[in-house]
């Protein structure tokens, strides 16, 4: 960025959110006191600033939950025609809209990512999601899976997107006439603790959503509850296996929603503009805190120079800093041990020999903060190029042709996600074709509707999240 | 001036067409009278004219294009706004059904309520359909073969003649769920619901035109919407019986989609299905190769 | 063809067919991608210092337009006088970039403007539709200049472009460029016109390797003019030639930009896509009549802290 024009600080105000001092656990319809479960800190990771003091739930607080849950299951909300269902998601759809500001300033705040991306991304979504399932509830049978719900979901979700994976467990379980208790990550429980004073709002019937706050403990306490029908993770592939194992032999249903190590394919016809906006946006929106990120940037040779001058030019205008200043393009890590994590892990790249490059930011001086970074020289035998950093790092590597091209982006245990750039439209459908991977796509990248469904291959999960897939997980 | 009696006199609302967001009067200057079911006079309805369904049909086309291009997220969100206006008017609406139908109105609420839910279940629809009725096509060869419905256009819909509320949100939203504009004939002696609905839509961020409701003769109105060479399909659900062999013919000028009458009206309380979105749309099958 | 824009052969301009070689090799446009980029910039928020700055920027970067049939003298002369001073009342308000007039108008707006820095401009070659014979558009040129133009806006072959006749359209900027003289040529592409932005890419190499100084959007006399889209795709345009050529074009967007809001979205494109280099009015102008106005006001409102009205703010 030149130094003519200095944007000045835009700070949305946070004025609009009122942050509690402390907060109990979402059980039944009210917020209440743990019974097992010990207090802790939830901090601002721009700042370090504790925010509020949240509960841990303990197993008795689970068991709690899940109760709570079977009730509301047994009593009203499988019971209830699809058509009133609707109703109330619809209305959760409304009041996430009416207070969306309030929520995106809130989820920045907790999570550290840009007010841009929560204003103009999360939010939206949000309330889209709510209201694309709020539509299936009276049109099940229409899905193709039947309309019979499985009972009471456990539902754990992660860090990057708190309210939106919020939205992507409850909005379709709460469809099809599951009842929940969801777990939010343990850096970023704030907006599904607003999402519970929403559900109030609502009147939604007490117990269809409890929310338990906690770190993992609270999670494998939950998931390995009997009282539990359906287990919905999203999150890290080792805690995925973890899951996967102790469900084995129980009649829990289950879907995974995983890691990634997603290649961001550019041939040397693609639209060159727009396919660096994709490379830039594919890794470093949401700082990388994204389990569809491109963190595989592959170059076709003969255009790797000037693709990759353009991209350390494009880095070079964006924004790092204060989340909730409106022009920041990237924030704050979300936790310090994530920091820890992208640190190791590029160094490990500098290490092993891939040459670094960082676009050059100030960093401020409180809070936890990554710069936009880009490895080139980087192999398939790199341990960047196969472990997900989940951070704002890309590795570049080269191809000469789409054969190799298409070996080198499913040579992982990955396959959430890819992404295509070249102006051939058939070629972009044979690459689809061959690409071990959940999404593709093409000129474009990280986008997501609620009518499309989401999810990975191989190491990356199995079911889908959004569309009519998406119901497939909560029906029999 | 004081009212002896100590009773206030109401203000009457003037009922009104409803063509490309306005509300003028019919341009032959003609109305006719409305009664409820023991003869009560109840408003004088505008008696539109054949000019006037032909300017419902220039407002309606140019509409078309606008709204069949606005996402489906936007359309259903529409649809659901209408609800939830129509809800802010159910009192309103319970008394003008009770008026036009003759029911109880412990009836007259369910009618309403129903009618609510109805545009409900459309909103849900509007970005869903295209889910259940299009398809990835596995053709033999190497290409990417998918089909998506879209809008057919302009749609006639001559509205149900005794469901004057539920039955005429019932043939409408289908209509324009999928893109579609749409001219409405309401039910030719209970058409005061059917004007008042048209309020509500005017204040539902829908835009001018997509929704154009006509009151007077259906016998007099659905000739020139049959046979206008403008209109892509007519649902003939409110057709006099003896009228619809006739107005199929005129529809065929042009290859119309036709939905056809029933011998008696519909249980409008069913579950409605896909069948009348799917008849107003067009069925588009796409084919690419696949190749390096 | 290679992404890379360094290698322009020699014999670009030596037939159609060369010319098209070389306009369709380069990288295409996602319509999609771009709208997504050129609306993504919009969302920067500009405010306090920031804002006070891009509103002076602005003013100063204003070519103060009046293209009306019923123009005089009389109006020429009262829109020199604000471009000059726009705020009577503020000594610190900048001047506008130039007075951009029809070609009979040139002298009466030099004889106003003299020696105070502000530039004459004219739209030539029979704007704003381009239909004339060449002779008669070369004449239309020569006549500005005579009278004392600075800058000549020029309009393309809009249908010689489309029907892919590159080579005439080429020449013809040449030799607009050649009766030019001294003073400066915008080419305007009329990009409403041109219907795509790969389209818009090609007619600004086309009309940047044909030797003009600024590209510009639009007559302002078709719907659309000036677009953030189109704009950004121009201001990558002047970029990659640079690095090409070495060169520097400059980008003039026209039409449609009435507000300071919409002001600041393209100083914001210029800041994030070209760069410094082109944040002067000797490289980004913008083709506007009611801009200064609205500008003039926002600047009132950080200098007082209140709105005022369209009654604080001299007519045009």
């Amino acid at each position: 960025m030149g130094k003519l024009f200095d944007y000045a600080p835009a700070p949305e105000s946070r004025a609009i959110v009122n942050i509690g001092a402390s907060y109990g656990l979402f059980i039944n319809g009210e917020f209440v006191d743990p019974v097992d479960g010990e207090p802790f800190k939830t901090v601002n990771p721009a700042s370090e600033e504790v925010l509020a003091e949240v509960s841990a739930a303990g197993p008795q607080d689970v068991d709690r939950a899940v109760t709570a849950a079977r009730r509301a299951f047994d009593t009203t909300w499988s019971r209830m025609p699809g058509r009133e269902r609707a109703k109330y998601l619809f209305r959760i759809a409304r009041i996430i809209q009416e207070r969306a500001r309030e929520l995106a300033v809130l989820e920045s705040l907790d999570n550290g990512k840009p007010i841009k991306e929560s204003r103009d991304v999360d939010l939206p979504l949000v309330a889209a999601h709510f209201f694309y399932y709020a539509g299936w509830a009276d049109k099940l049978k229409y899905s193709g899976y039947g309309e019979t719900p499985l009972g009471v979901a456990g539902q754990v979700i992660p860090w990057n997107f708190p309210l939106l994976m919020l939205a992507w467990k409850i909005a379709p379980a709460l469809a099809c006439g599951n009842t929940v208790v969801l777990k939010p990550a343990e850096t970023t429980p704030l907006t599904a603790l607003a999402f519970a004073e929403i559900c109030q709002q609502a009147e939604l019937p007490p117990g269809v959503v409890n929310i338990l706050t906690g770190a993992g403990e609270t999670g494998r306490a939950l998931v390995e509850h009997s009282g539990i029908d359906k287990i919905a993770f999203t999150g890290s592939t080792e805690v995925g296996k973890a899951i996967a194992k102790s469900v084995a032999g129980t009649r829990k249903r289950l879907t995974l929603e995983l890691g990634g190590k997603a290649a961001n394919i550019v041939f040397d016809d693609a639209p060159i503009d727009q396919a660096i906006e994709g490379i830039v946006g594919g890794i470093f929106f949401n700082q990388g805190h994204v389990c569809c990120a491109g963190s595989r940037l592959l170059v076709q040779e003969s255009v790797a120079d000037d693709v990759l001058e353009r991209l350390r030019r494009r880095m070079s205008t964006l924004r790092l800093g204060d989340p909730l200043d409106k022009n920041t393009d990237v924030g704050a890590i979300n936790s310090a041990a994530q920091l820890q994590k992208i640190r190791e892990l590029s160094q490990i790249g500098e290490d092993e020999g891939a040459e670094r490059w960082s676009a050059a930011c100030e960093i401020p001086d409180r809070g936890f903060w990554y710069p936009p970074t880009v490895f080139t020289g980087v192999t398939q035998a790199h341990r960047i190029a196969r472990e997900e950093i989940f951070g704002p790092v890309l590795s570049v590597l080269t191809f000469r042709t789409p054969d190799e091209a298409v070996e080198k982006a499913n040579n992982t245990p990955y396959g959430l996600s890819a992404g295509v750039w070249t102006d051939k439209g058939s070629r972009i459908l044979s690459m689809a074709n061959r690409l071990r991977a959940g999404v593709v796509w093409a000129n474009t990248f990280n986008k997501f509707d609620p009518t499309s469904p989401f999810g990975g291959y191989k190491e990356s999960g199995f079911g889908r999240e959004g569309g009519r897939h998406g119901l497939e997980g909560y029906l029999r | 001036m004081s009212d002896p009696s100590g009773e206030r006199l109401a203000v009457r609302k003037t009922y009104k067409l409803f063509i490309g967001g306005a509300f003028p009067r019919s341009e032959s200057g003609r109305s006719y009278v409305v009664t409820d079911t023991h003869g009560n006079f109840l408003a004088n309805a505008a008696l539109a004219s054949r000019k006037d369904a032909r300017d419902a049909v220039v407002a309606a086309r140019a509409a078309v294009k606008p709204w069949s291009k606005a996402p489906a997220y936007n359309r259903g969100q529409i649809l659901y706004r209408v609800a939830e206006m129509l809800e802010g008017r159910r009192a309103q609406f319970v008394t003008e059904v009770l008026d036009a139908e003759g029911v109880s109105s412990s009836e007259a609420a369910r009618l309403v309520d129903a009618a609510i839910d109805r545009w409900v279940w459309y909103a849900g629809w509007a970005d869903k359909y295209a889910q259940a009725l299009g398809s990835s096509n596995p053709v033999a060869g190497p290409y990417f073969d998918f089909s998506t419905p879209e809008p057919t256009g302009v749609v006639a819909v001559l509205a149900p003649q005794s469901s004057s509320l539920l039955g005429l949100v019932s043939v409408v939203a289908p209509v324009i769920v999928s893109g579609n504009a749409a001219v409405v004939v309401a039910s030719e002696q209970q058409p005061l619901p059917a004007i008042t609905l048209s309020e509500v839509l005017a204040t539902s961020d829908l835009p001018a035109g997509v929704v154009n409701l006509l009151t007077g003769l259906t016998a007099e109105i659905a000739p020139w919407l049959a046979s206008h060479l403008d209109v892509n399909a007519i649902d003939l659900t409110g057709a006099p019986l003896e009228l619809w062999p006739e107005l199929e013919r005129a529809a065929s000028d042009n290859v119309k989609r036709v939905l056809r009458p029933t011998e008696t009206e519909a249980e409008w309380s069913a579950d409605p299905g896909l069948r009348r979105i799917s008849t107003f749309v067009e069925t588009k099958t796409v084919w690419h190769p696949i190749g390096v | 063809m290679t992404l890379t824009a360094a290698a322009i052969p020699t014999d670009v301009a030596s037939s159609d067919a060369a010319l098209r070689r070389f306009l369709h090799g380069l990288p295409g446009v996602d319509q999609v991608g771009a709208d997504a980029r050129a609306a993504a910039l919009g969302t920067r928020s500009i405010k306090t210092t920031a804002k006070r700055w891009a509103i002076d920027t602005a003013i100063s970067m204003i070519d103060l337009t009046t293209l009306e049939g019923q123009d005089t003298h009389g109006k020429v002369k009262a829109l020199c006088a604000k471009g000059v001073r726009p705020d009577p009342t503020d000594a610190t308000c900048p001047r506008v970039a130039a007075i951009c007039v029809y070609p009979d108008l040139v002298a009466i707006a030099k004889e106003q403007l003299g020696d105070s820095g502000v530039k004459v401009a004219s739209v030539a070659t029979n704007f704003p539709s381009g239909r004339a014979a060449l002779s008669v558009k070369l004449a239309d040129v020569r006549a500005a200049v005579a009278d004392g133009a600075d800058e000549i806006d020029m309009v393309i072959d809009r249908g010689a472009f489309l029907s892919g006749r590159y080579l005439e359209v080429y020449d013809e900027i040449v030799q607009v460029k050649a009766a030019c003289g001294v003073a400066h040529l915008k080419v305007i592409l009329e990009t409403g016109e041109l219907a795509t932005y790969d389209n818009v890419r090609r007619a600004s190499w086309l009309a940047m390797l044909a030797g003009g100084d600024f590209i510009k959007t639009s007559t302002g006399k078709v719907s659309p003019a000036a677009t953030l889209p189109v704009t950004l795709v121009m201001l990558e345009a002047v970029r990659d030639f640079r690095e090409a050529t070495g060169r520097q074009i400059g980008v003039k967007p026209a039409g449609g930009i009435r507000t300071t809001k919409d002001a600041m979205r393209y100083l914001v494109m210029v800041n994030e896509t070209a760069g410094d280099d082109w944040l002067t009015p000797d490289w980004f102008r913008i083709g506007a009549s009611g801009l200064l106005n609205d500008l003039l006001q926002q600047r009132h409102k950080l200098t007082t802290g209140h709105y005022d009205g369209p009654d604080y703010v001299t007519i045009d």
